[in-house]
């Protein structure tokens, strides 16, 4: 798998710094398990989130904390190996529990218009996005729409083509709020991405903006 | 007259720039480095005490944000320690200093107590322990990916980048929230945030 589409930078600072959206925080950490490219970026951040913290002036803690927290440590289990991936899915490890292991083929896919389905995945209370599995037929074309507010898009299986390239399997599209692209699905095989936005995209075109509470995103 | 939080990350921001960047952080950071494989090895209660010391009183700061009670910080600043304690064995140095691992820690301590009924906890997705299914050859630690390095290289960020990086890292605000509260476009916050960045990378490629 050759990842050429990266997360933004500024994305990965605010992943680091935890500020992210719980749903666009999840599209980040399935691209993490995919491109060590973008984890070797989010560690230079988290090193400096370390260094941030040691600039701190600090409030000592009292006494009872102290000595509670000393009291505490004998009786705490100790991890002595990291944890093993779960087998059986073929899918990035934090999108298995959100599927409860289910392949992407198996999930209650709701179709929304000719060529294009959408399947909801869960986002606690405090989070303002949404976040949906998005599966789109060969050859179709997304209709066109601006960005509304923050959206990563991330490709699971097939590939589409806009005028920043071909995005394929584990390609993310982090893209600047104001910029345009139309998407078209590469023909051969559906595109299946996982979606999350913070705002819903408002599409430029009539038609499509009529269908958008119908469709949903 | 400026809002609280502005003051804070004012006052963060010249802590920073008084902070000497050529103390000797490598010294400090093979210190703690020797106290985590203590406790691993040993079950080294006086060095874990060491190290509760050490950090302490600065990830008490770090969770005091937003106007958290004092006890709600205490509370997460033990559930840190704890986690120090219980997870030592699993702390791999060769991904940098202990301080980024006590940090991701408190860090994602810190975003679960928020998304209490999240469901997938912050600490499964940013998961420093975790194995990564695939291992890209970006990912190896490079031996200029030092405590060193680091410090050198915050301390040559400038300040106003310092300030977008304080609020996110320290006080926990958004990008956008950063936007409004210093009354400039969401894309002015980015691009400090990603001049920060470059920086910050350009530090850890090449020695100076």
């Amino acid at each position: 798998m050759t990842i050429n589409h990266h997360l933004d930078p500024a994305t990965i600072m605010a992943h680091a710094a935890g500020t992210l959206d719980e749903a666009l925080s999840i599209v980040v950490a399935t691209h993490l398990a995919m491109c060590g490219h973008c984890r070797a970026a989010v560690h230079r951040a988290e090193m400096l989130g370390g260094e941030i913290l040691n600039t701190l002036e600090g409030s000592p803690v009292s006494d009872g904390c102290r000595s509670k927290t000393l009291g505490m440590i004998g009786t705490a289990t100790l991890h002595r190996f990291p944890q093993k991936p779960r087998k059986g899915s073929s899918l990035p490890r934090p999108l298995r529990s959100l599927l409860a292991d289910k392949e992407l083929q198996d999930v209650a896919w709701k179709k929304k218009a000719p060529g294009l389905a959408l399947y909801d995945l869960p986002v606690s209370k405090s989070s303002r996005g949404k976040l949906f599995l998005m599966k789109i037929g060969a050859g179709r074309a997304m209709p066109e729409h601006g960005h509304g507010g923050e959206e990563l898009t991330l490709i699971l299986s097939g590939a589409y083509n806009d005028s920043l390239g071909r995005f394929g399997v584990g390609d993310i599209a982090d893209l600047d709020e104001e910029f345009e692209h139309q998407p078209v699905v590469e023909q051969g095989s559906e595109c299946i991405c996982l979606v999350a936005t913070v705002k819903p995209a408002r599409f430029k075109s009539w038609p499509a903006r009529l269908l958008q509470p119908f469709i949903g995103i | 007259m400026l809002d609280s939080g502005n003051n804070i990350a004012h006052a963060l921001a010249w802590n920073m720039l008084k902070q000497d960047p050529l103390s000797d952080r490598k010294t400090e950071d093979q210190a703690c480095r020797r106290l985590i494989h203590s406790i691993a090895k040993n079950l080294d209660r006086e060095a874990f005490a060491e190290l509760f010391d050490i950090f302490t009183p600065r990830l008490k700061s770090f969770m005091m944000r937003k106007g958290a009670p004092p006890e709600m910080a205490e509370d997460l600043v033990q559930e840190t320690m704890i986690s120090v304690w219980r997870k030592a064995g699993l702390y791999d140095p060769q991904k940098g200093p202990v301080l980024t691992w006590i940090f991701t820690i408190a860090r994602n301590l810190r975003i679960d107590r928020i998304r209490k009924e999240s469901t997938v906890p912050f600490s499964a997705l940013g998961d420093y322990d975790a194995p990564s299914d695939d291992m890209g050859g970006d990912e190896i630690v490079s031996r200029k990916q030092d405590a060193q390095n680091v410090a050198r290289a915050l301390a040559n960020i400038p300040l106003e980048q310092k300030e977008v990086l304080v609020l996110a890292f320290v006080e926990d605000i958004s990008q956008s929230e950063i936007a409004a509260r210093l009354k400039l476009p969401l894309g002015t916050v980015k691009s400090r945030m990603r001049l920060a960045y470059a920086r910050l990378r350009k530090s850890l490629e090449n020695n100076h």
